[in-house]
């Protein structure tokens, strides 16, 4: 491999100058670079979209909690915090969740049931969201009315968060189906980055008379915190953008600081939801511009959580 | 120890070992690559069990009781273990990484805690180096503060034995003299172990030495009459540069 990769670093041209392999490079190459042309058209054809929302609405656009097509007034607040709202519902309940799952597949799962196991994990990532938002409407949601939610409504009730008639079709349903579709992502990442651990670690904390969980407390979760902390980002930048199974269960009503009970909107179901009655360059721009949102704040938070992870693999691996 | 066997999956890796180790003395172990030494230490401490499949006979007396007939995780807090690559907390502080196994046993006593921790860097002779860097992380010292790092943390919970498994073997020269005049030191308050393939270093520091060849013990004596009087031809050629 060495060999092979000095050659290429220092005469690749020359050694391979035959013209076959010259339009075989240039043609990758070309294929290559077209994703980040691609990127960057998309970003531009949508601010020009967006340009007349932009150029009305300004700033106010962030802070404005009404959407009104009569009046031609749109505001994407409470879009915005119905994002950040089903997000954090689902970091709150994915993130426990998958670190267990982790724990469990990499401290503690016997070889035979490990590897299946994981497997099924992963596979949980690969069902259509469409088919989590038909079973979060069939199943979920009626579970949420009937039983989940006036449960949670008989302890924390007299909080604002959990006031008002449960109708099972809401925001907090919404952010318990985000939280199982970030789980498989969640679990996997931790799982690599609680095997990443070297096992001297485990063996500090064993031969210091720590039992499992405090070994796995002590020496594995503190010394892979950085990278749940990544995975749990990239849950987080997964859960921001999901759209079909979050319009399916949300309610599709813009609510801002309403009860979890309560239907709502994030920018992603609002786009899904309104793009066909867009009757105006102005309401089509200023849903363009969600648009824009949405895909800036996915991008800094995949970028963040990659950058993350991707250091303490690196670190992990190489502290062994 | 006893007629002790320890097997990696189907794998013998040491057999009917029978050996006694003097109290507030070195024992030293050697031998070459693969002979089994480090599993007979890990066998001292249990830790042997902790790698999947891997399995123990025999009985380790530690005063008269056997360690395999008590709970795993109370022997090694009698027994405590250095081991081969120092290997602080890395996400700890100094302090922390020392205190860690007070912690464990449920100490949140600060005042109790500090002194400990002032008490073990000490004998570990780091105090000196880090009595003014006790937040900073523990990685970020080097290789054979680690190592004294790693022999204060051990050292905290107050052990009445300290196995170490090659603990010079990452070392640089000055921080392994380091760690043997603290070896030296550690004997008055300890009983050690040390597994060693360097055979000048068991000749340093241990009282008796045993030489282990193939999974077994094939001679112990006092340290001197091992290197100088050799009885079985095996050591001798082994100490003598011919194999291993």
């Amino acid at each position: 491999m060495h060999a092979l990769r000095i050659l290429r670093g220092g005469t690749r041209a020359r050694l391979s100058a035959t013209p076959g392999d010259l339009v075989f490079e240039g043609l990758s190459t070309l294929v290559a670079l077209s994703v980040v042309g691609l990127l960057v058209v998309i970003t531009v054809i949508l601010y020009l979209v967006a340009q007349e929302s932009i150029r009305v609405n300004g700033l106010r656009f962030l802070t404005d909690t009404i959407w009104d097509s009569v009046s031609q007034r749109f505001g994407a607040a409470p879009f915005i915090y119905g994002m950040l709202v089903t997000s954090g519902i689902a970091l709150l309940l994915g993130v426990p969740v998958s670190l267990g799952i982790a724990i469990f597949l990499s401290e503690l799962a016997p070889p035979w049931l490990r590897i299946p196991l994981t497997f099924i994990v992963e596979l949980l990532a690969a069902v259509p969201s469409v088919v989590y938002g038909l079973w979060g409407i069939f199943v979920l949601g009626p579970a949420m009315r009937i039983y989940i939610e006036p449960g949670v409504q008989s302890v924390l009730g007299f909080l604002p968060l959990f006031q008002g008639r449960p109708i099972g079709s809401d925001v907090f349903t919404a952010g318990v189906i985000l939280a199982i579709m970030i789980i498989p992502t969640i679990s996997a990442v931790s799982r690599e980055a609680l095997l990443a651990v070297p096992d001297s670690q485990r063996e500090a904390a064993l031969s210091l008379g720590a039992t499992r969980w405090e070994t796995t407390r002590l020496a594995v979760l503190r010394y892979a915190r950085a990278g749940i902390f990544g995975a749990s980002i990239l849950g987080l930048g997964r859960a921001v953008g999901e759209t079909m199974a979050v319009t399916m269960t949300i309610g599709n009503r813009a609510a801002f600081f309403g009860s979890l009970f309560e239907p709502g909107q994030t920018i992603a179901s609002q786009i899904a939801g309104r793009w066909l009655d867009a009757s105006t360059p102005l309401e089509l721009g200023a849903l363009v511009e969600l648009g824009l949102i949405l895909m800036l704040v996915s991008l800094i938070i995949n970028a963040f959580a990659r950058l993350l992870v991707g250091r303490f693999l690196r670190v992990g691996e190489g502290a062994e | 120890m006893d007629k002790v066997s320890a097997w990696y999956g189907e794998k013998l890796a040491i057999q009917e070992i029978v050996l006694d180790f003097e109290e507030h003395a070195v024992t030293g172990i050697i031998g070459p690559s693969g002979c089994g030494k480090s599993t007979l230490i890990r066998c001292l401490n249990r830790m042997h069990e902790t790698i999947p499949k891997a399995r123990v006979e025999g009985q380790v007396l530690l005063d008269g009781q056997d360690i395999y007939g008590l709970p795993a995780v109370s022997v090694r807090r009698r027994i405590g273990m250095v081991f081969q690559k120092p290997n602080p907390f890395p996400t700890m502080s100094i302090y922390e990484n020392v205190a860690a196994g007070l912690r464990l046993n449920g100490e949140r006593d600060r005042k109790k805690l500090d002194q400990a921790v002032l008490d073990s860097l000490k004998q570990a002779a780091l105090w000196e180096e880090v009595k003014d860097s006790l937040d900073k992380s523990g990685a970020s010292l080097s290789g054979g503060q680690q190592q004294r790092l790693c022999i204060a943390r051990a050292l905290a919970v107050r052990p009445e034995v300290l196995l170490m498994d090659e603990p010079c073997s990452a070392l640089d020269p000055i921080a392994t003299a380091k760690i043997e005049d603290l070896i030296f030191d550690l004997k008055k308050d300890y009983t050690l172990v040390i597994v060693t393939h360097n055979m000048q270093q068991a000749a340093r520091v241990a009282e008796t030495t045993a030489f282990m060849y193939l999974g077994k013990v094939v001679e112990v004596n006092n340290t001197r009459e091992l290197f100088e009087r050799p009885r079985e031809s095996l050591t001798e050629s082994y100490i003598t540069g011919r194999f291993g």
